[in-house]
């Protein structure tokens, strides 16, 4: 077969048979002395050449590894590549990086579906379902045990996650509901006003709010603000073995850390509830007043009549609910976490975005267990 | 055969919040050796190597590598100079969200054109180089102290840089594990002319690899010399350092 052993490249030369590799080749003209060298190949299919590499001046591992590469590109063009000289330097970095024999194979993912599915499901079962039932159980346990007993609680601790988780949320917590009342009693004003009906805005505004909207609005808030802030701490401390610290100086890590966090939802979860109910009724009134021409008095007059003990009942409940399950939500996704700062970010998404779906299937719950 | 000065530090001084932490520091490294910052806790090494990688800026005093003075570095030959530049941090410093031929594949992925079938076969080659091609799919979490650090020498040396940093190699390795690390290090120095700059405690490493030892003691440049001209050496602290470090008794 004729040979056309056209050429034009700046790495290597061809005389007869042999192809003189020259210069450098290193990390930034690898590529090119690649992609060169298989243009020449395609345009030289089935033929014979000696690689010379005697002309080589640097060579680092790229280098070496591309002119270990260019067997098998030879291969794809059918042609035999021989070694014909290279100076003891290139051979040495030649000999010191040449490819792997024995490559480590990717671990095998997948078996048949239905197996894989039935694998997945054992393992989420037993890596979530029981371990958070178990997890529930140690800190319902510790929190009810260690009620009079302060022994492993940090001193002041409980004091601390209760302004942490509820004080410090006031704020946010008031204004949001506040907004939340108003728009609620703006947009119901216009509907009640076709039927004559204002008064009824007060009912609308003190039943949503007390009952529905207080709570979850309180609820939804501290899961995004403690419940990731829980989630992260713990999740911190896991990674970087302040956990495994604190089992080795024979304390449980549930009891001094996870504990007085509960007590602190627990205690201020009730408190920032009703200020939220009562924050979102001002926000209520505010409305009435400026749209259906509903006094405050009006309004605070009409209030007994409209707000139920069943109610105000229903709103504590659910804040003791929904406090246990931000915490719980956040510790245990803590402690699920994956080494390193990646982890701790994907255990805090998931703890917020699992608090937040528990909280509003619970709320639907004792929504209908109380209706 | 003279060679290059490949690190120069003249009057480096640094002070953080007054307390001055660098007095006047002055050194070179030259090219091809393998140098040794050593120094008690708190004496300024780290500092130092904090300068000499352009973490910290330049505020007095002037910090050249392989002839560039990092302060004046245009931003446009930053990623140029950069990929000269080997470093090997104590913990690894790993992408713990990348399996260990992606985190040593990195440089090369993001800096390079080299098709994606040689840059698998120069990571599994770079990793076989430290003994860790059986690492290749598994994450950084599933390694012991000592694979990681083999992996993080990987990707430190997977460009090939003519000047090679290392923070603290050996810090915690068991005595086989480091001299192997060391002897991986001789043979970056003398296979691939790699210059190393190297903070380090582990007074056996030292005697294996140093060519050159500098003593940082209460933010100055003790004592400058060969590795023979340390051990003779009458600075107290630095004797103290090769004795106890050799199991003898502090003079």
């Amino acid at each position: 077969m004729k040979q056309k052993k056209t050429h034009k490249s700046a790495f290597f030369s061809v005389k007869g048979n042999v192809i003189h590799v020259l210069g450098d080749l290193k990390i930034n003209n690898t590529a090119t002395f690649l992609n060169d060298i298989a243009i020449f190949f395609r345009a030289n299919p089935g033929s014979d050449f000696s690689l010379d590499l005697s002309g080589i001046e640097e060579l680092d591992s790229s280098g070496a590894m591309a002119l270990h590469s260019l067997h098998q590109t030879a291969k794809k063009f059918h042609i035999t590549l021989n070694l014909r000289e290279a100076s003891p330097e290139t051979k040495n970095k030649l000999e010191l990086f040449s490819p792997v024999s024995n490559k480590t194979m990717q671990p095998g993912k997948h078996g048949p579906f239905f197996y894989s599915l039935g694998d997945k499901t054992m393992w989420i079962l037993k890596e979530y379902v029981v371990t958070f039932f178990y997890l529930v159980s140690d800190i319902l346990f510790w929190s009810v045990r260690d009620i009079f007993n302060s022994k492993q609680r940090r001193k002041g601790e409980f004091i601390n996650q209760a302004v942490s988780i509820g004080v410090n949320a006031l704020p946010i917590v008031a204004s949001m509901a506040f907004i939340i009342g108003l728009v609620l009693a703006l947009q119901s004003s216009s509907q009640l006003r076709n039927f004559g009906a204002n008064i009824y805005i007060v009912d609308l505004t003190v039943i949503a709010m007390m009952a529905e909207m207080g709570p979850l609005i309180t609820a939804i808030l501290v899961a995004g603000r403690s419940g990731s802030s829980i989630a992260a701490e713990i999740a911190t401390m896991k990674v970087t073995s302040e956990i495994d610290a604190l089992k080795t100086m024979g304390l449980n890590p549930l009891r001094f850390v996870v504990v007085p966090k509960i007590y602190g939802s627990l205690i201020t979860l009730p408190f920032l509830t009703i200020l939220a109910s009562i924050s979102g009724i001002a926000g209520g009134a505010l409305a009435a007043y400026l749209y259906l021409d509903i006094t405050p008095e009006i309004f605070f007059n009409r209030m007994p009549e409209a707000l139920y003990e069943k109610d105000i009942i229903t709103s504590f409940i659910k804040s003791i609910v929904f406090a246990l399950i931000i915490v719980i939500t956040g510790t245990f996704f803590g402690f699920k976490v994956e080494e390193g700062a990646e982890g701790v970010g994907r255990s805090t998404t998931s703890s917020v975005v699992a608090a937040i779906t528990m909280v509003i299937i619970a709320d639907s719950i004792l929504g209908l267990m109380f209706y | 055969m003279k060679q290059n000065k490949i690190v120069e530090v003249n009057h480096l001084k640094v002070s953080f919040d007054e307390r001055e932490v660098l007095k006047d520091v002055s050194f070179s490294a030259l090219q091809g050796d393998i140098t040794v910052i050593l120094g008690g806790s708190g004496s300024g090494k780290s500092t130092i190597l904090k300068h000499l990688l352009g973490l910290f800026p330049v505020d007095e005093g002037v910090v050249s590598l392989l002839g560039q003075d990092i302060a004046t570095l245009e931003e446009k030959n930053e990623l140029d100079f950069y990929l000269k530049l080997g470093v090997f941090y104590q913990n690894g410093a790993l992408l713990n969200s990348l399996t260990v031929g992606d985190n040593v594949a990195l440089p090369l992925e993001q800096h390079t054109t080299l098709p994606p079938s040689l840059i698998e076969e120069m990571v599994r080659t770079k990793l076989n180089l430290v003994n860790l091609e059986d690492a290749y799919y598994l994450f950084p979490s599933q390694l012991s102290g000592g694979m990681l650090k083999r992996a993080a020498l990987a990707r430190a040396i997977v460009i090939d840089p003519p000047l090679l940093f290392c923070d603290e190699p050996g810090a915690g390795l068991d005595p086989v594990s480091l001299a192997g690390l060391d002897e991986l290090i001789l043979k970056l120095r003398d296979q691939l002319g790699m210059s190393v700059v190297m903070v380090t405690h582990e007074v056996s490493s030292i005697l294996r690899i140093a060519d050159k030892i500098l003593f940082v003691e209460n933010g100055v440049i003790a004592f400058d010399g060969s590795l023979s001209e340390a051990r003779k050496s009458d600075l107290p602290s630095l004797n103290d350092f090769f004795t106890v470090g050799t199991g003898g008794k502090r003079g």
